[in-house]
């Protein structure tokens, strides 16, 4: 399109990330310094490392938010895919609007919302059945395996809208039951859109602070729980440098499921172009025939 | 027994779930479960249905039920709705009381509207610099734009919590801002923004802006550019064609991002609680104060009640919104 517009969308873009970015850089660079007065530089420094380090309630804190967050996106994954499954695949039936009601509305449902009603159903749980059996690291799993399944559900749903049906209709034509089909053919189809989901729950569940606030019991404070009282008393430079840990987990996972992805696309791309090769083939030769 | 190596995994696998399934549906519990005319799709279906039925769908009636309850010093510091009394007498008590409190008192309907407002100017504004950015990265040639995308995903994956944690030490009296201010000599005292309502826009906006951008990106990549070159050949300025033909056909993902802006701004908590002032009223601080702090659970239940009653509308939209844009169902 004509030059004389595309410097405003460069000027968006660079003034669009740099108001993203800038708080980013900020925090890792100020996890390098040696003054306590996180924003006065003081000169290199990666003590603020060891003192994390150090701290027991925030390692310990680390753990259960790490093995929470594992078990919930995997459970997310499980469910999401079969609700994905059932939204795009198995045409309308009854009930269907209100499962795809239950399943987006915790995307924008406003979470002191859903921290609240969750609470309030395990405390009525309790009193009516006895379980679950007071609160803390199993009632938080039930609550995030709740919130992350919706993102599941939408990023698998809107892959099985964009493939195919062709290749599962084929897979039944050859006498493969449904399941069957699923497992051989549409699972590792939607094998890229499952990990990223699995990566979304687990991150959507490590950095919970709301829900997680509501359903913890006594003695089971995640991280961000922890982060969140230590940051509500001010700035202080050992987050700084939890912060730069997070940050470069998260910026080497998503460049190796960026290039497992592609990876697996391709081989994916190229094996569907070989089916519809031998499919054409086939009609080529029955037309002829 | 032949070696290991002479069934490749992928037949083996593929033996494991044949034999697996089959023995499963010839069964007799499958065989009984089929006579039931439950299919292999119904249970599918069911599994996640009965979660959200559970997790989801329950809470919000025991959250209306305890809203009409009242507050007791106990543990649950509720009154139970129902009670046995005597000679076997279902007695069912409700108490408005919590809804009245709810409407005599001027500061639950201040944080309902100021948060409304507060977010309502927080979406605009997040319109106004993502549409922009949406516009920008999908123009760009495919390869950027993946790059571009990838850029406006990740900081929406490292910890909220923390991104919000920065803005602190950017904002603060003698954070970067008014350092680097003062370092330059345009000010002399430093400008007091956090823990104001400009540090709370701040705050929604960096932290939605990704929300925003990616379903107007979804929208504007799909556009059909042949349109803007047929105006431009009927004499259209690129403005004008903007106005006439991009705009108008962005609006569903204009909506979208809106709502998945709004909706979850109007309840938020972390913002205004790390950025805001203390004396700030939002809904979400006032429901999480009346929940941790004064402990009464009844006028917490009717205050998200209230708040769900706000939204519900919204809510609906974007449900629609969403199902249409994913698809739907196919075909």
């Amino acid at each position: 399109m004509s030059g004389g517009r595309s410097w405003f969308r460069t000027l968006a873009l660079v003034l669009g990330f740099a108001f993203l970015y800038i708080p980013i850089v900020s925090l890792v660079v100020f996890s390098f310094n040696e003054s306590r007065l996180v924003t006065v530089w003081g000169g290199f420094s990666t003590k603020w490392y060891g003192a994390l380090l150090d701290n027991q309630q925030i390692i310990g804190a680390a753990l259960l938010s790490l093995r929470i967050a594992a078990v919930s996106a995997t459970v997310a994954v499980v469910l999401g895919t079969l609700t994905g499954m059932a939204l795009a695949r198995f045409g309308p039936f009854r009930g269907r609007t209100l499962l795809s009601g239950m399943a987006t509305a915790p995307l924008v449902m406003p979470e002191v919302i859903t921290g609240l009603s969750l609470l309030l159903l395990f405390v009525t749980l309790e009193q009516l059945i006895g379980w679950p059996q007071g609160r803390g690291m199993t009632t938080i799993i039930l609550a995030h395996v709740t919130f992350a399944m919706a993102f599941v559900t939408v990023i698998v749903q809107s892959r099985l809208a964009q493939f195919d049906e062709s290749l599962e209709e084929a897979a039944q034509d050859l006498g493969a039951r449904p399941a069957k089909v699923f497992f051989l053919v549409t699972l590792p189809i939607i094998f890229p859109a499952l990990l990223s989901g699995w990566l979304l729950a687990f991150t959507l569940s490590l950095d919970d602070l709301v829900i997680a606030s509501f359903v913890a019991g006594p003695g089971s404070s995640t991280l961000p729980m922890v982060v969140f009282s230590k940051v509500r008393l001010g700035v202080s430079p050992d987050i700084n440098a939890l912060a730069t840990i997070l940050i470069t987990i998260v910026a080497i996972g998503v460049a190796v499921a960026g290039v497992v992805m592609s990876r697996q696309q391709k081989i994916r791309d190229r094996d569907a172009q070989m089916a519809l090769a031998a499919n054409q083939q086939m009609i080529e030769s029955m037309k002829k025939g | 027994m032949t070696g290991p190596g002479a069934v490749p995994l992928g037949q083996r696998i593929n033996f494991w779930i044949e034999d697996g399934l089959g023995a499963i549906v010839r069964s007799p519990v499958g065989s009984r479960l089929r006579r039931w005319g439950v299919t292999g799709k119904a249970l599918v279906a069911s599994v996640p249905y009965l979660w959200l039925m559970l997790f989801f769908l329950i809470p919000f009636v025991i959250v209306l039920k305890i809203s009409f309850s009242d507050s007791v010093i106990a543990m649950p510091p509720y009154q139970p709705l129902f009670s046995w009394a005597a000679e076997k007498v279902l007695e069912i008590k409700i108490n408005l009381g919590n809804y009245a409190f709810l409407i005599e008192d001027n500061l639950y309907w201040k944080a309902y509207l100021n948060s409304i407002f507060v977010a309502g100017v927080s979406t605009l504004l997040c319109l106004l610099i993502g549409y922009p950015m949406a516009y920008a990265i999908a123009r760009a040639n495919p390869a950027t734009r993946n790059v571009l995308l990838l850029l406006v995903i990740l900081p929406f994956w490292t910890s909220f919590l923390l991104r919000v944690y920065a803005w602190i030490g950017i904002l603060k009296n003698n954070g970067l801002i008014n350092n680097t201010l003062m370092a330059l000599g345009v000010i002399d005292q430093p400008i007091q923004m956090l823990q104001t309502d400009f540090a709370v826009y701040v705050g929604i906006v960096y932290s939605y802006l990704p929300f925003m951008i990616l379903p107007l990106y979804a929208n504007l990549e799909k556009m059909d550019l042949t349109l803007l070159e047929a105006a431009a050949d009927l004499g259209c300025r690129p403005w004008q064609a903007f106005v006439k033909i991009t705009l108008p056909l962005s609006m569903p993902g204009v909506i979208a991002g809106c709502l998945l802006v709004f909706i979850p701004a109007v309840g938020e908590f972390v913002i205004p609680a790390l950025l805001g002032d203390p004396g700030m009223l939002m809904i979400g601080k006032v429901l999480w104060t009346e929940f941790f702090n004064n402990r009464d659970w009844p006028v917490a239940s009717a205050v998200a009640i209230a708040l769900l009653l706000f939204l519900v509308i919204p809510i609906m939209f974007f449900q629609r919104a969403q199902d249409a844009e994913s698809g739907g169902v196919h075909r």
